[in-house]
């Protein structure tokens, strides 16, 4: 087994799995398929229907390849079986819930065991293993916590670290920035275009952020670029790392990436990954673009068989200096469909559409702007005026634009400028309107 | 006694009132008197028009967003306390008053003003119980015209 290059003191035993020999994380692999597909096929009724479908059982999956064969999982199933209805376990032994949007009303709800809790905090402190950090650092973690899988993924990995955590969760960004100079914070979590605005608040503050013993941030939940790399590197001291994953796998620590800051590592003992092309659902080779498939394969409660995470990437399977075996993904900057990532939040247009349809009882034009002021993205959402909800009053239009950020609020999590327009004035394009405007540049 | 005024809704943006106020002009539609409630956001564009179901069609053909509302054209004392005599009756009668605005008409020693209120007919009643003239359609085309 090689050294691990990541720990000053040498080789840190957490993360030896990170480099298996090929041949042996392709057994650990296959073992594990195995034992998911069987747990799946037992206990999760729609996946046993559609096994049974297709004329297979558990015992098909001879090699690893046979995961190919496999039905999909996608993110209509899990609203369509909302909310328990893809638990491989009973509830008594469901220790933790998380959700997250899913594309109407109604959030995705995953949950863990304790194994799985367990599992989440080893591969997340993996993630920090691969990044550098080890007890002794002091991390403050700004993902907010709660339903969302980011604050407490990486709140259980850093404190298996043995690292000091800060848990202070997302917003009050001048508190933020007095702990990070007051504690002596070595690394923080944070969505990347939430450090662009705390680098840009510190500034105004008069807090000069490269004084201080910051070195490494662990960004993640949203899309973000080369670009931002650069931005938050030359403003600071730290070293900005790309984290990857997603609630319905895990939740933060699907895919970290190492001091070499050549795209996340993605935990195939854990995950196993393919790469499919999306219209076809046939499989593409190493370093070809196109969806990322994940299956989980460890995971108790709410095993993912070959869950289509719509997110584009490639596998990379160069090796790295860092000497792990396990692959890389390619930089995550588009989707198969039409969600967006607001504050690292998950948003998609029919969300917004049902809410304005809750409100209004029809559905009026509308056009989705998503723009970033001062390194914090904004969210602003504008609706034609019609005559069934126009009033002759100042104060009863003042409502109406409260009630429909309201209702968006409360199903997106998030807050919305709601802009009340004139009628055609909103781009259409095929008599449709076009529904989202993306200003940000990522 | 009520007269129908048309509220259009515009954008607080630069040009957001020529739009309408050219299809109106283009008709030949002449503006009696307006106001404009403005936020920050957006402004609603309130009008008087000789014929207001002509101009709501003009100006709805235009794209426009209209609504029409019952309003009160109400003789003020033109002198100092007029308006707050007048304001004093509404108080007396718990007339709810939403927004006033005013004619540039004025006949001998009394202004005109334009009165939305929460419920036009209660204060009908009580304008013509406080003997407070509210001048009706006819008369006020009739002034106009003079």
């Amino acid at each position: 087994m090689s050294p691990n290059p990541d720990f000053n003191g040498g080789f840190h035993p957490a993360s030896a799995v990170d480099f298996l020999p090929p041949p042996q994380l392709r057994e650990l692999q296959l073992t594990r398929l195995q034992f998911i597909v069987r747990r799946a096929y037992d206990r999760v009724a729609l996946f046993r229907q559609r096994m049974d479908e297709r004329g297979l059982t558990p015992e098909d999956v001879r090699g690893l390849e046979d995961v190919e064969r496999l039905p999909f999982t996608t993110k209509t199933d899990l609203r369509d079986t909302y909310p328990f209805g893809l638990f491989a376990s009973p509830l008594q032994e469901i220790v933790r819930f998380h959700a997250s949007s899913g594309t109407t009303g109604k959030p995705i709800v995953v949950a863990y065991t304790q194994e799985d809790v367990n599992d989440w905090a080893a591969v997340m402190k993996r993630c920090f293993l691969a990044c550098g950090l080890h007890s002794g650092d002091i991390i403050q973690n700004a993902y907010g916590y709660g339903l969302f899988t980011g604050g407490l993924g990486a709140h259980y990995g850093a404190e298996a670290l043995g690292a000091s955590v800060i848990p202070i969760s997302g917003g009050n960004t001048e508190r933020q920035i007095m702990i990070l100079k007051d504690f002596g914070v070595t690394a923080i979590c944070c969505t990347p275009s939430y450090f662009l605005h705390l680098i840009e608040r510190a500034a105004e503050m008069g807090v000069d952020l490269k004084k201080l013993p910051l070195r490494a941030g662990v960004f993640g939940a949203e899309p973000w670029t080369e670009g931002m790399r650069q931005r938050i590197e030359a403003e600071t001291n730290l070293k900005a790392y790309d984290i990857y994953g997603l609630s319905e796998i895990i939740g933060p620590g699907v895919a970290m990436e190492c001091r070499h800051q050549a795209g996340p590592h993605l935990f195939e003992d854990m995950f196993l990954p393919e790469v499919i092309n999306p219209e076809t659902g046939a499989p593409v080779p190493d370093g070809v673009e196109g969806e990322l498939v994940l299956t989980t394969l460890c995971k108790r409660a709410m095993p993912m068989i070959r869950y289509r995470t719509r997110d584009i990437s490639a596998l990379n399977p160069e090796p790295c200096a860092c000497g792990r075996t396990l692959r890389r993904i390619k930089r995550i900057a588009r989707r198969t469909d039409d969600m967006m990532i607001i504050r690292g939040v998950n948003v998609f247009p029919s969300q917004i559409e049902a809410a304005l349809l809750a409100v209004e009882g029809t559905l009026p034009h509308y056009q989705i702007i998503v723009d970033r002021v001062k390194g914090l993205d904004e969210l602003e959402v504008q609706v034609e005026v019609t005559s069934e909800f126009f009033s002759d009053t100042v104060g009863a239009l003042e409502q109406l634009r409260q009630r429909l950020s309201h209702a968006i609020e409360s199903i997106i999590g998030i807050r919305a400028q709601v802009r009340l327009v004139e009628p055609h004035t909103l781009q259409r394009s095929e008599g449709k309107a076009k529904r989202v405007l993306d200003k940000r540049k990522l | 006694m009520k007269l129908n005024q048309l509220s259009v809704f515009l954008e607080n943006r630069p040009g957001a009132l020529s739009a309408p106020c050219r299809a109106l002009a283009r008709a030949g539609v002449n503006l009696l008197t307006l106001s404009i409630a403005d936020t920050q956001q957006f402004g609603i564009l309130r009008l008087i028009v000789r014929d207001w179901a002509r101009a709501k069609a003009i100006l709805e053909a235009e794209g426009c967003v209209v609504q029409v509302t019952e309003v009160l054209a109400v003789e003020v004392p033109d002198r100092p306390g007029g308006l707050a005599d007048l304001l004093e009756v509404f108080e007396q009668a718990q007339l709810n008053l939403e927004y006033m605005y005013a004619f540039s008409v004025k006949q001998a020693d009394r202004g005109l003003l334009v009165f939305r209120f929460a419920d036009p007919d209660a204060a009908v009643a009580a304008l013509r119980a406080a003997q407070v003239v509210v001048v009706n359609e006819v008369e006020l085309l009739r002034r106009l015209d003079a």
